[in-house]
């Protein structure tokens, strides 16, 4: 009895380091991005994008206060219904970043980066993309999720460590314990 | 499945429904109340600044949900959109129990005495469906202080000359000055007006069994933290239910009022919270969904004998639909402006809600809450960067060097701006939605025209170094302030209920809330909703032990 015992246990912690091992294996295999919807290259473009929006200078910028995450988190959550914009809008920035400029957006200067984001706000970006999503529309849509995600509350993923409010000179909200239960996940 | 009978059915646990339950309850009714939200509490208050009330950026705090609750807006060419409550455009109020005066900014304003005779003060303009009021200033009088005292309001109004008389005073005095009230308040007596107090359903001192004021800045559109803002959810709600007479029930979204082979009202059907089909059967039914529901509700009560619905025996119910056009100005200034002490509304004038030279009525001028970071980002001149380096220094340079001026103008009723039920769409529960249509009246804009520019002088008297005006456009209003839809009038063929807010055509059917307002007032019209509830809620009790 002691010695089939031992032997199961053995046998199960075999098993168990296999599957401790194999297990990150296989998610990883599952989705190669560690975003929940973008994919590593969409992060890149859209991190790009919320960087001339709001810019980093000597407060952070959107990518140093989490606003990708907090995009990426929303379009798995409130902001799910925009997912085909952001997977066409980013694609189509980076054709047009190409056909302007010769580089994917991430790729270009600032100043070429900022000229790009014009001609999308003056839905003057060339591309086949903006046939279905005009290149204003999905500028404008950025631009709102960029602000909500800077300016807004740190629990949604973005205003990280509230820098935008310290940058403002309003402290951040006093946490009072009941503060802690998220209601917006269901 | 049809439940015991009770003395009244309540749909709508709000402004209106909750002092209307807590008077029949007190008066020995046994009473129902039907609400279609949940119950939310102080601990319920997240102060998310992207999901509340006024910015909905992530969704309702307080309801509706986006999922269930679809309205259809028909825009002025014509083109029908599909809406979530959460979008532009909806004109929401909360649901929940207390509707919108959980998350309210809670003024309590009195209306004026010319706010009842509008339309023998200045004339119906062209296009406009302008009329008295059946009933005058005085006759609410004893009820709006009924309302300040037993819901509970601050402030005080002893300096604004323009105010209709008053018995007695607000029960709370006015919180302490914030900055941008040190700072307004002599730049309106340099120009000659009469600045003062803003009345508030907040307690500023401890009153009702809470606690005052914590000056957060958290307050528009939240909930209240520490429960010292005044709503019927924590006043007369629990004082009804503290009789014994009166039943909550929570989630319960009514499909349609019930009418018997005679033509009587005789209970409504509603789905419950596990969307279960019930009928309550009742003496008297009080409709008291806010100016949107109210009338879809009447709308959707088809029958044989009434096959347009309930009191639209001439196309009355659910016509003019208003709400409150919001016009001001910003301005910019050099020294700090904000000192973080909320609410931040605190200092008004009355001096152009009447007698505007060529205009008809007008609208208090207030300051305006405390704008969060995010409401900020909208801010700014026109012609201005909205993205960018510039933006975030236009932000990091003016979000605590900025006021905003502005207030609500009496609107003008337009026959057309209405609420009908869409023939396709339905909600969740298959009830056909409030499809929404029409337009301001002209004279509305003009009005708000008029006072952004008095709006922004005041501004530049207090300093501004450089101002804006903030005017609306020429869409359909409504929102928390919505209004009108089921008009008071004594003439069945010009309105839809009676003085005392029941439905021509039925002895046992009301509508108390703001859907009875002939016009709106240029104030926010909670004070009058509540007054209006105290009001008809005397009369239905001496008409019950009448027949008792």
């Amino acid at each position: 009895m002691k010695k089939t015992g031992k032997v199961r246990r053995r046998r199960f912690l075999k098993a168990a380091v296999v599957a401790a091992v194999a297990g990150p294996t296989i998610a990883c295999q599952r989705a190669s991005s560690p975003w929940r919807f973008l994919t590593v290259e969409e992060a890149r473009t859209l991190e790009a994008v919320c960087g001339r929006i709001i810019p980093a200078d000597q407060d952070p910028g959107a990518p140093g206060a989490g606003v990708v995450d907090f995009i990426d988190r929303q379009l798995t959550g409130f902001h799910r219904r925009h997912q085909q914009s952001y997977r066409d809008g980013l694609a189509g920035l980076d054709q047009a970043a190409t056909a302007l400029h010769g580089k994917r957006f991430a790729d270009l200067p600032a100043k070429q980066q900022d000229a790009v984001l014009a001609a999308m706000e003056k839905n003057q970006a060339p591309g086949a993309a903006w046939k279905q999503l005009p290149a204003r529309q999905f500028f404008d849509l950025v631009v709102s999720h960029t602000m909500q995600g800077y300016y807004g509350d740190p629990r949604h993923g973005g205003n990280r460590d509230a820098v935008s409010w310290t940058m403002l000179g309003v402290p951040a909200s006093p946490i009072r314990g009941r503060a802690k239960y998220d209601l917006t996940k269901t | 499945m049809s439940l015991p009978k009770v003395n009244a059915v309540i749909v709508g646990a709000g402004a209106g429904g909750g002092i209307v339950a807590k008077e029949l309850a007190e008066a020995g009714l046994r009473v129902v109340v039907l609400e279609r939200g949940k119950w939310y509490t102080p601990f319920d208050c997240r102060k998310d600044s992207l999901r509340n009330q006024r910015t909905t950026a992530l969704g309702n705090a307080f309801g509706p949900d986006d999922e269930r609750h679809p309205r259809v807006l028909v825009d002025a060419q014509g083109r029908e959109r599909i809406l979530r409550a959460s979008e532009g455009g909806y004109q929401n109020n909360a649901a929940c129990v207390g509707g919108g005066t959980l998350s309210y900014g809670a003024m309590a304003w009195r209306f004026m005495e010319k706010d009842f005779r509008m339309r023998s003060t200045y004339g119906a303009p062209e296009g406009s469906s302008l009329e008295d009021w059946p009933i005058s200033y005085d006759d609410l009088e004893p009820y709006y202080e009924k309302a300040e005292w037993e819901i509970g309001v601050s402030g005080d109004d002893s300096n604004n000359v323009f105010r209709a008389p008053r018995r007695k005073p607000l029960p709370m005095p006015p919180a302490s000055p914030n900055r941008e009230y040190e700072i307004l308040k002599p730049a309106a007596k340099r120009l000659g007006l009469h600045p003062f107090d803003i009345p508030m359903l907040r307690n500023t001192v401890p009153y009702g069994g809470r606690p005052a004021c914590m000056r957060c800045r958290w307050c528009v559109g939240f909930a209240c933290e520490v429960d010292a803002k005044c709503g019927t959810q924590n006043t007369v709600v629990p004082k009804a239910l503290a009789t014994k007479n009166c039943e909550l029930r929570t989630e319960c979204t009514a499909k349609e009022i019930l009418t018997d082979d005679r033509g009587r009202v005789r209970g409504v059907a509603y789905f419950d919270s596990d969307d279960r089909l019930r009928e309550q059967s009742a003496d008297l039914v009080v409709v008291s969904c806010a100016a949107i529901e109210s009338a879809r509700l009447l709308l959707n009560s088809k029958s044989r004998l009434f096959p347009t619905g309930l009191g639209n025996r001439y196309d009355w119910v659910g016509r003019n639909l208003q709400g409150h056009t919001y016009t001001g100005a910003v301005g910019l200034f050099e020294q700090e402006t904000y000192d973080d002490l909320g609410p931040g509304a605190q200092i008004a004038i009355c001096d152009y809600n009447h007698g505007n030279p060529g205009l008809r009525g007008g609208g208090l001028l207030c300051n305006e809450f405390i704008r969060l970071p995010y409401q900020f980002v909208a801010v700014r001149p026109p012609g201005a960067a909205r993205w960018g380096a510039a933006h975030k220094e236009f932000m990091r340079k003016w979000y605590r060097r900025s006021m905003a001026t502005h207030g609500p103008i009496q609107e003008m009723p337009v026959f057309t701006a209405r609420v009908q039920v869409d023939p396709v769409v339905k909600d969740h529960w298959g009830i056909p939605v409030a499809r929404l249509s029409g337009d301001k009246h002209p004279h509305s804009l003009e009005l708000a025209a008029f006072l952004a520019g008095r709006a922004e002088a005041w501004l530049k008297e207090a300093g501004a170094i450089e101002t804006w005006k903030r005017i609306p456009g020429p869409g359909l209003s409504g929102g928390q302030h919505q209004a009108g839809t089921c008009r008071m009038g004594n003439d069945p063929k010009i309105s839809v209920v009676d003085k005392y807010c029941r439905v021509h055509d039925f002895d046992n059917l009301y509508v108390i809330d703001g859907s009875v307002h002939v016009t709106n007032g240029g104030f926010n019209p909670v004070l009058t909703i509540m007054a209006i509830a105290y009001y008809a809620s005397d009369h239905l009790k001496k008409q019950w032990k009448g027949r008792a």
